[in-house]
């Protein structure tokens, strides 16, 4: 097979890769803590947040090879329990993230048990219908706020005593835990874990009759995945301290998949690259208010027939051919 | 007159129709959804997106060009149907060789671009559409009041659901479809066209797909997004279903129907999530669905 042809180049040339990934981390990091001289916090906040995000997402999509295509289900139900506890219950914000990720935890293990039952363009259908659930539920839910979400979330003061209510306390916070997500996810990838994972993705059957629990490897990395969008959509709570009905919206679900689907599916720093180019098109075309969906679908479209290696992808060189199956073999 | 849990008769039964005004429109559309994905292997994540335009192209024919409803009910899905050929032909049909994942983010970046679109030029807050003349009124039937128009709605739907349904059983064009579902490859050895059988596929799955949006425009008001949370439902609907029987996609879709109208009866606050609860129960007894054949 030639998926484990690739397997073995990337092993082979672990060395270069590793270093050019610590590169990559430090650069990665001078730029976070340069840019807000030049750019506006809470903008950079928000390209975190959603960075972390889009690593959560494509820690499923492209290490698990499982498209999921209900993900605003974890950040938007964690936004929404962080939001509620960190306002009506006045709790810390290292606490309100804590029950959001752990309620995000707590759906992706129920969903995904049940979710990774089916496969391929199924398993996105039954995804995407029970983030639609959450949504109706979050719709009509009594502490939800309904249409107007929760508003005016307080930040509230780390550990009881550091105030994170300014941008400039809070963008270390946020900073912090954006790059601790990043590091899990490269650390989940690089383990033997991860080495499996790629190998179920690449030839499951294979991975199968190696004596591989496959099953239980989706499951954990699905429940990884649904956490830590979890921890970005708590942390994006207080931030913009607003946990609103956008955050479960399908389309929030789509829009994860086109920052994973432009910066590079299956590599490391291509949903951050992903999430900086969308945040930053949403933000600077915004006078262009509805026709942003229209370019959202336009890059869609372009990516999927013309640039399916997304930008880092191609920037490496170094990625797997984009699962490319024979249509007959598909057929069986 | 009987009563049903405490219920009076009136609203039992306006539900119920009303589930299955709701149910001939899965059946259409996770019919629609069934024939394209036997052929073509994607999920055509457009298909709200095209019921959409089916209501819209009635509308505009009325507005702009003072053609009625029936004019729609055929030109619609026709002119849906075509511009589903072209999409076929130009995007579509560059995937084919690719995983079947590729063809649903085509095809949810398509719905994107025609939702936006028309969002953009017509806003959010729907179009009214009157139910034509002749349809108006209705029935008396004693236990209840049943509007014409929503009858003519489940009946011509079924009409079209069974109609297709034969033609894929009983024809040879039918045969010619099934066989190349399940081997493309030994079809077109025989000299039959596959590709212009696919091409043709997804032009009729997608003009089914317009031929419910014409039927939906006075049931429901003309809007950008009326077909996108309809398709989410439909997704489980034919998840429910499993898209290996044609007949089955038809039967799950209007027993769906009836049973999420049942539900708004009994208990309204879950009668926007049943079909979903369907759905996780059918996935933990019946992975494949309940017409589904194993993978």
């Amino acid at each position: 097979m030639t998926s484990f042809v690739n397997l073995g180049r990337e092993t082979g040339r672990s060395t270069w890769a590793v270093s050019g990934h610590a590169l990559g981390f430090a650069a990665l990091l001078i730029v976070a803590i340069v840019a807000p001289v030049f750019v506006y916090p809470v903008f950079l906040m928000k390209v975190m947040c959603f960075a972390l995000f889009a690593c959560a997402f494509n820690l499923l999509l492209g290490y698990g090879g499982l498209l999921s295509f209900g993900h605003a289900a974890y950040f938007g139900s964690a936004s929404y329990v962080a939001a509620h506890a960190a306002k009506v219950w006045g709790l810390t914000p290292e606490i309100s993230i804590g029950l959001g990720v752990l309620t995000a935890i707590g759906l992706g293990a129920v969903v995904g048990s049940i979710s990774i039952r089916r496969q391929g363009i199924y398993f996105a259908m039954v995804t995407l219908a029970f983030a639609q659930m959450v949504f109706f539920f979050a719709l009509q839910a009594p502490f939800t706020g309904g249409e107007d979400g929760i508003q005016a979330v307080p930040r509230g003061e780390l550990f009881g005593i550091f105030s994170l209510a300014s941008d400039r306390a809070l963008y270390p916070f946020v900073l912090a835990i954006t790059f601790g997500g990043l590091l899990l996810i490269y650390r989940i990838v690089n383990s033997p874990f991860g080495e499996v994972l790629k190998a179920i993705r690449e030839n499951e059957a294979r991975a199968v009759s190696l004596g591989y629990h496959v099953n239980r490897y989706k499951l954990v990395t699905f429940v990884l995945s649904a956490g830590l969008a979890g921890l970005a959509g708590s942390t994006k709570a207080l931030v913009f301290q607003l946990a609103t009905l956008t955050d479960v919206h399908w389309s929030m679900s789509g829009e994860v998949v086109l920052m994973t689907l432009i910066g590079g599916m299956g590599t490391i720093f291509g949903p951050v690259v992903g999430a900086a180019l969308i945040v930053t098109m949403q933000n600077y075309l915004a006078v262009l208010g509805g026709w942003v969906t229209v370019i959202q679908g336009v890059i869609f479209v372009v990516c999927v027939l013309l640039f399916r290696k997304g930008i880092v992808g191609v920037l490496t060189g170094n990625i797997r051919s984009p699962r490319v199956k024979s249509r007959r073999k598909s057929q069986k | 007159m009987f009563d049903f849990l405490g219920i009076p008769p009136q609203a039992l039964f306006g539900q119920l129709l009303l589930g299955l005004i709701n149910g001939s429109f899965y059946a259409t559309l996770s019919l629609g959804l069934a024939i394209i994905f036997g052929l073509l292997n994607i999920i055509n994540f457009a298909h709200g997106a095209q019921y959409m335009l089916g209501a819209f192209i009635a509308w505009f024919m009325l507005t702009y060009l003072g053609l009625d409803y029936f004019w729609a009910l055929i030109v619609a899905p026709i002119v849906v149907g075509i511009s589903g050929i072209v999409i076929e032909r130009l995007l579509v049909s560059r995937l084919y060789h690719l995983d079947h994942l590729y063809g649903l983010l085509l095809t949810f970046g398509i719905a994107l671009i025609l939702q936006g679109t028309l969002r953009n030029v017509y806003g959010i807050s729907g179009l009214p559409y009157a139910i034509p003349q002749p349809l108006s009124g209705g029935t008396n039937l004693g236990f209840m009041f049943l509007p014409n128009y929503r009858a003519w709605v489940v009946v011509l739907s079924l009409v079209v659901c069974v109609s297709t349904w034969l033609v894929i059983e009983k024809t040879k064009l039918g045969a010619y479809l099934r066989a190349a579902t399940e081997n493309p490859a030994l079809v077109g050895a025989f000299g039959i066209n596959v590709p212009l059988l696919i091409t043709l596929t997804y032009g009729v799955g997608v003009g089914l797909a317009g031929f419910a949006g014409v039927l939906a425009a006075p049931v429901y008001s003309v809007s950008p997004n009326m077909g996108a949370d309809l398709i989410i439902v439909v997704f489980a609907v034919v998840v429910i279903g499993g898209m290996g029987s044609i007949l089955g996609a038809i039967v799950t879709g209007y027993g769906l129907g009836l049973v999420e109208g049942l539900t708004r009866v009994v208990y309204p606050e879950a009668s926007s999530v049943i079909i979903f609860v369907i759905m996780a129960v059918v996935l933990l007894i019946k992975p494949n669905g309940l017409f589904g054949r194993a993978a």
